[in-house]
């Protein structure tokens, strides 16, 4: 198990300067969540992390290892110990279940295809979707793409898990089933994870510490609570509007 | 402030075609290194090729009959009707036969490629394969542009193929033309080097459609709206870059080798 720091991250594109010296650190074998409005820099920040962007300015580390510096085979040993949840699921549309799952272990793994079989029945089991191995991802529901999409990045049993807004468009109930799995998964598995999402009840759910981003900026961080005792003009109508509108 | 301005058209021209260069210079600096996706290079030989049997074949059959059902009535003012099946042969193994093969595979192959690869990276499939450590642009862009590049002149002897046939069809209703006369006239008039060179122009044809289409859907930011585009434009620029890759070639080939 390793920790993760990103440590004041700059990024720009354009003249559009979206990071301004963002700093998170999550411990080992934690959930941290970062938090903010649509726009903030959410996704760009946790990209970082897997090295789909590179910071203009600002450190990123897993554990010991400088991760913003790698590029080629080192950057992909670090890639293939975290597993990441896109927000759209990003199953692969030409295939279907099993051969989504089956994909990354034919390149990454020694598995015979009997084992690539059990491995993705256990996981498809795991996420309570068994009964789907040969569905195509456009006959899923959103909550089913996302569970499927949590399956196929733990086929390579990672020890760090990244969630682009794992619950979003989904209903209260398939919002608790995603984030309880992923609870489940930093308890059975003891996994890193970092998750970014403006939903509260996904945060309530699995947050060990949160980070509030805005402008750029991490303007609180701590438990939920702390966070929600700022007083940051950014945090205060956020916590207000969720807390109005029941989500 | 200038900070905010808008790049102007030709800024942009130009880093589109600096954007599109890199892109064509990567292909040829990667695709005969690891990894090699053989068995998804063979799936899209297979999606290129055998899918697109039908449409090209129909294609060439219509050639076929059309250019001698307009060709048979000038030919016979000038009492040159015997010459029919040189000439149906000579025009579609040089000239229409690849460039309309092309273009109609421009058509089906452009779209779907840009609108493919465009799809993946607005759902972020692309990046998922970049986090998985795997290298999409092999995955996705060097099995297709291969794959365009072996299948276009298979598809285009096919093409001229039947194209022939469908011209002999016309003969036999026409004039009752005998098969054994009809196809050595046509075959006789042929050199080997016209149909390797004219037929080997189409491997670059598929490049061009293969790399054009690949780099507008690979590059798609934004919506479902920026995917259709990056379709439409693959087959605009495909067909585009293929007329001019064509008039080129056919320069080159006439310094190199001559009229003959």
């Amino acid at each position: 198990m390793e920790s993760i720091e990103l440590r004041r991250i700059h990024k720009s594109f354009g003249a559009l300067h979206v990071l301004r010296g963002a700093s998170v650190r999550v411990e080992a074998g934690t959930s941290g969540v970062v938090m903010g409005g649509s726009g903030s820099g959410k996704s760009v920040l946790i990209k970082h992390i897997v090295g789909l962007l590179k910071p203009d300015e600002g450190e990123v580390f897993i554990g010991d290892t400088r991760v913003d510096t790698l590029d080629g085979d080192d950057l992909d040993r670090v890639r293939l110990s975290i597993g990441y949840l896109f927000q759209s699921g990003a199953l692969f549309d030409s295939m279907d279940v099993a051969e989504n799952m089956a994909f990354f272990m034919e390149r990454h793994t020694d598995l015979t295809p009997a084992e690539q079989r059990d491995r993705t029945e256990e996981l498809l089991s795991w996420v309570d979707l068994a009964d789907k191995l040969h569905a195509q991802p456009a006959e899923l529901s959103g909550g089913q793409r996302k569970r499927i999409a949590l399956a196929r990045a733990l086929v390579l049993e990672p020890s760090i898990m990244l969630y682009d807004e794992p619950t979003t468009g989904l209903d209260p109930i398939s919002v608790r089933s995603v984030s309880e799995l992923i609870v489940r998964l930093r308890e059975e598995r003891g996994l890193t994870s970092v998750a970014i999402t403006h939903d509260l009840l996904c945060a309530e759910i699995i947050a060990d510490s949160v980070h509030f981003l805005s402008e750029g900026c991490i303007v609180a961080s701590g438990t939920l609570d702390d966070v929600k005792r700022s007083d940051h003009p950014a945090v205060v109508p956020f916590f207000e509007s969720t807390d109005t509108t029941g989500s | 402030m200038p900070s905010d301005a808008r790049p102007s058209v030709l800024t942009r021209a130009f880093a589109e075609i600096g954007l599109c260069s890199e892109f064509i210079v990567t292909f040829f600096l990667r695709f005969w290194r690891r990894p090699f996706e053989g068995r998804e290079l063979l799936r899209q030989m297979d999606d290129v090729g055998s899918k697109s049997f039908l449409l090209t074949g129909v294609t060439g059959f219509a050639i076929g009959i059309v250019l001698a059902m307009q060709s048979r009535g000038t030919l016979m003012r000038f009492g040159a009707e015997a010459v029919l099946p040189s000439m149906l042969a000579l025009s579609v193994v040089k000239e229409i036969g690849p460039v309309i093969t092309s273009l109609v595979l421009a058509g089906r192959l452009g779209a779907g490629m840009g609108a493919e690869i465009g799809s993946m990276r607005v759902t972020e499939q692309i990046e998922a394969l970049e986090v998985a450590a795997l290298k999409p642009y092999h995955y996705l862009v060097v099995t297709r542009v291969l794959a365009c590049f072996f299948m276009f002149p298979i598809l285009t002897l096919w093409t001229d193929a039947i194209a022939l046939v469908g011209g002999y069809l016309e003969s036999i209703l026409a004039s009752g033309m005998d098969y054994r006369i009809y196809f050595s006239t046509a075959f006789e008039s042929l050199r080997f080097s016209d149909v390797l060179i004219d037929t080997g122009k189409t491997s670059i044809f598929g490049l061009i459609v293969g790399l054009v289409s690949c780099y507008l859907g690979y590059s798609v930011r934004g919506g479902t709206r920026e995917v259709g585009r990056a379709a439409m434009k693959a087959v605009v620029m495909s067909s585009l870059l293929i007329l001019i890759a064509d008039v080129i070639i056919v320069r080159i080939s006439l310094v190199l080798f001559g009229s003959l």
